[in-house]
């Protein structure tokens, strides 16, 4: 209902948001490539605190992304604790050395295993703020017609697209829908017992995908008359000459992927060790 | 001779899942440059038809054909869905999830895009079809912010790209406004004009489609062509009341006065019309009361007090100070243009959304109440019914209400929903999947589903709106009854001034989120600025008491809406 929750693009002027399209695709798939191999922490640190920073002159808003931060922040914790139960000392087999903080059997924790994990939430502070970032910076046309450059069929792009800009739609719809059902007594607020709310949710989504299919076909059938699909290939009116700006971008991707695979030689494998 | 650009022989069709052929022998033939408008009821075939020209039959739809369709030469059983799109041009009804492109100048451009024109000719020709339609302000809007006249035009431009040879449009008004409709139907007279394309118009709303030239008018019925005729020919016969289509109101005005038609020898439409004194006579004949026969003190139900609202704080137009009062058995149009806040404020009245100022029922100030408990007071109708819908059956889609109220006794229930579905002429088919309803029936449950919770006040959001005559005149009559028998308040939302005037008694005209004027639709009929700033348009039968220099307009039309409810009283 309010257009500040809504997660999609927003249409802004901003650095991030003139950046071409495919520019900034290549510079998140690579920087979170090189994020994802190396363990070396000077360089994802260095990642986090550059996303952030990025995160931040885009002008975005907390409420735009505060959900889907917290959903992954949720998520991230209890993968980091999952990975200590299963094998607490992982981190002092990778770094050779054991410097104990808290015996407790088992679940002995040590300084290795700690720095090990704080690696890892290092990688989703690297990769996560780039990847709303991506999202919400760029337009759904654009997207698709990055994604056909780099070579993925035009019309799984297409399809890609219209998805992410029919998020803020079937949101609205849900609400339409969900009012509409509470107008006839369906309780829906915390009033109401789990089970009295989740059987009350069937009577939303039912005419909420309904309603989508609707006009999935109607969307198809236009795009049909308008010759989507007949060749090979199309092209994007919405493509954007690369600007000096954008072989910046691309450059400092490689660059920084280039830092990794140095970094490797020098660290003699993935990991950073500062315990020698 | 010159050769037909489109030609039916012998042409059937049925649907794979029908049991029955949906167009039955069509015999037609259109000349290239041919402005023709084909209308019929719904069911009628014309929509089947459209497919036909445009090739979504045979490719999309499939069936059985008979007999034999061709367009610019080939045959449409032998022609790919693409190949015929250079040939025809579809605007589909809805021009709002027709939209791909996520600005104006992407959704021109979506064509040419498909064709891999380069990027440089592609804004070329996006830049000459933006100056030829009025649109470069607007390239970088998103079409869903647009108004519903711009909007065609955006659809219209994104077609116009191919410059095919027939343009054929899908009921083009069923979402407009009338001030938009009109010109709408200025615009493809111009545009025709220019490239000399045949136009195919697909509309049964003939008061508006009329008001452009048209060399033919096709009226369908049950699957078959049964008139095909000029406008002239075909206004002067009773083919078109008789097939469900209302014709133009000056028409009826006419006719209802008795007047001698042959002595009109263009009644295309009401500039046409000759001024002969005896027509003046005839007309002057229709008069009717204008003051209304409710005498009763009015009894205060809803009250607003500089109720104010707004999405964002860089909305444009957000609703601001409105205050009324609604009576008991009120029967009140909300008019304003797109945007003008009209659904943003019955969902303030429903709870739906939270504002600043007071909202009183009775008296009494519904700040603390739930959705749920203004729902028993108020009902609010959306536009449209598969947004509402949830539930298979119809008996169980309006019991929803009543088991979610906490109703557990399968015999109130049940007696309460039969009582419901009888009031609403639904009763014979209680026990039917919703499925398996028209449009305007599925309409009817959704009112049927909110009647069972006996609200004193019911809120309706364009219940008419893309609905033929018959359906109209059904949910209209439908919703008198409710409030003349049942003394149901009723509010509907609607851009349709005729509607106001036959069936209403109030009216608040709303624009920019103000409300401009709370009047009687009557009184709202003269205020030419008032009518300009809500996006509304007087009737043709407006015009008509002009042009002869009808003493008295307000009677006129009073006159004239009682002898057509008469008529349809007596058809029952």
């Amino acid at each position: 209902m309010n257009n500040q929750n809504i997660l999609g693009y927003q249409p802004q002027d901003s650095f991030i948001h003139r950046i071409n399209a495919s520019a900034k695709l290549f510079f998140f798939l690579v920087v979170s490539i090189a994020c994802m191999t190396t363990f070396d922490t000077r360089f994802l640190l260095f990642v986090a605190l550059f996303s952030v920073a990025l995160f931040k002159t885009a002008h975005l808003k907390w409420q735009q992304v505060s959900f889907i931060v917290k959903f992954i922040i949720f998520f991230s914790l209890l993968n980091l604790i999952a990975v200590f139960i299963f094998q607490p000392t992982y981190g002092a087999q990778l770094y050779h050395s054991k410097d104990v903080l808290l015996s407790a059997g088992y679940f002995t924790v040590t300084a290795q295993e700690l720095f090990y994990l704080a690696n890892v939430a290092l990688k989703y502070f690297c990769t996560v703020p780039l990847a709303l970032l991506f999202l919400l910076t760029t337009d759904p046309s654009s997207f698709a017609s990055s994604l056909n450059k780099i070579g993925i069929s035009y019309k799984i792009s297409y399809a890609v697209a219209l998805a992410l800009r029919y998020i803020p739609d079937i949101q609205t719809a849900y609400w339409n829908i969900s009012a509409a059902q509470q107008a006839r007594g369906n309780e829906l607020s915390k009033k109401a017992s789990l089970m009295t709310r989740l059987k009350g949710m069937v009577n939303i989504i039912v005419p909420l995908i309904f309603s989508s299919l609707e006009r999935i076909n109607t969307i198809s059938t236009a795009m049909q008359l308008r010759r989507f699909g007949s060749k090979k290939k199309r092209t994007w009116y919405t493509q954007q000459p690369f600007t000096k700006t954008d072989f910046c971008v691309v450059a400092l991707a490689i660059c920084l992927f280039l830092t990794t695979l140095y970094l490797f030689k020098l660290n003699h494998g993935r990991f950073y060790n500062p315990f020698n | 001779m010159e050769k037909p650009i489109i030609s039916f022989k012998d042409f059937s069709f049925q649907y794979v899942s029908q049991a029955e052929p949906t167009l039955k022998n069509i015999n037609l033939e259109i000349y290239p440059g041919q402005k023709v408008l084909i209308a019929g009821p719904s069911g009628s075939g014309k929509s089947t038809l459209a497919k036909c020209l445009n090739g979504l039959i045979p490719n999309e739809d499939h069936g059985e054909i008979h007999g034999s369709c061709t367009i610019n030469g080939r045959a449409i059983t032998e022609t790919s869905l693409f190949d015929l799109s250079f040939t025809t041009s579809t605007i589909l009804q809805d021009s709002d999830s027709q939209f791909i492109g996520l600005t104006v100048a992407e959704d021109i451009a979506f064509a040419l895009e498909n064709d891999a024109v380069s990027r440089a000719e592609m804004q070329q020709i996006v830049d000459k079809w933006a100056t030829e339609l009025n649109l470069h302000d607007l390239l970088n809007h998103s079409p869903q912010e647009l108004s519903g006249g711009q909007k065609q035009r955006v659809a219209l431009a994104g077609v116009l790209v191919d410059g095919s040879p027939i343009l054929l449009f899908d009921e083009p008004l069923a979402n407009l406004d009338p001030v938009s409709g009109h010109k709408t139907m200025q615009l493809i007279e111009q545009i025709q004009a220019k490239t000399n394309a045949t136009v195919i118009i697909i509309e049964h709303r003939l008061e508006e489609a009329l008001t452009c030239p048209l060399d033919r008018v096709l009226v369908m019925s049950d699957g078959q062509i049964i008139a095909d005729q000029t406008p002239n020919e075909l206004l002067r016969t009773d083919i078109l009341p008789n097939a469900g289509i209302r014709p133009p109101l000056y028409v009826e005005a006419l006719k209802a006065a008795n007047v001698d038609l042959t002595k009109i020898p263009d009644l295309a439409s009401v500039q046409k019309l000759p001024v002969l004194p005896e027509i003046t006579q005839a007309l002057a004949t229709l008069k009717g009361s204008t003051t209304l026969s409710n005498n009763e003190t009015p009894v205060p139900q809803l009250s607003l007090e500089n109720v104010s609202f707004s999405y964002s704080a860089e909305q444009k137009y957000p609703l601001s100070n409105i205050s009324f009062t609604v009576n008991a058995g009120d029967f009140i149009s909300i008019a304003g243009q797109n945007g003008a806040g009209k659904t943003t404020l019955v969902k303030l009245i429903c709870g739906f959304l939270q504002g600043s100022g007071k909202i009183t029922w009775e008296n009494q100030d519904l700040a603390q109440t739930s959705i749920k408990e203004r729902a028993e007071k108020i009902g609010y109708v959306m536009q449209d019914p598969n947004q509402m819908i949830s539930q298979k059956m119809i008996f169980d889609e309006v019991a929803l209400g009543l088991r979610l109220h906490g109703i557990t006794d399968e015999n109130e229930i049940k007696q309460k929903v039969a009582h419901v579905l009888k009031i609403c002429g639904l009763y014979p088919f209680r026990n039917w999947p919703i499925s398996a309803l028209s449009y305007g029936q599925k309409k009817r449950v959704t009112i049927a589903s909110i009647l069972v919770l006996e609200p004193k006040l019911i809120i309706l959001d364009e219940p008419t709106a893309g609905q033929d005559q018959q359906t109209y005149t059904e949910i209209m009559q439908f919703l008198q009854e409710l409030n003349e028998q049942h003394g149901c308040t009723i509010i509907i939302i609607t851009h349709d001034m005729h509607l106001m005037l036959e069936y209403t008694k109030r009216a608040l005209v709303f624009s920019q989120g103000q409300l401009l004027a709370d009047l009687t639709p009557v009184q709202l009929l003269s205020q030419t600025e008032l009518l300009k700033q809500a996006d509304l348009r007087q009737t043709s039968l407006y015009h008509l008491a002009q042009k002869y220099q009808l003493a008295d307009t307000d009677s006129f039309i009073a006159g004239f809406d009682q002898l057509v409810h008469q008529k349809g009283e007596h058809h029952e």
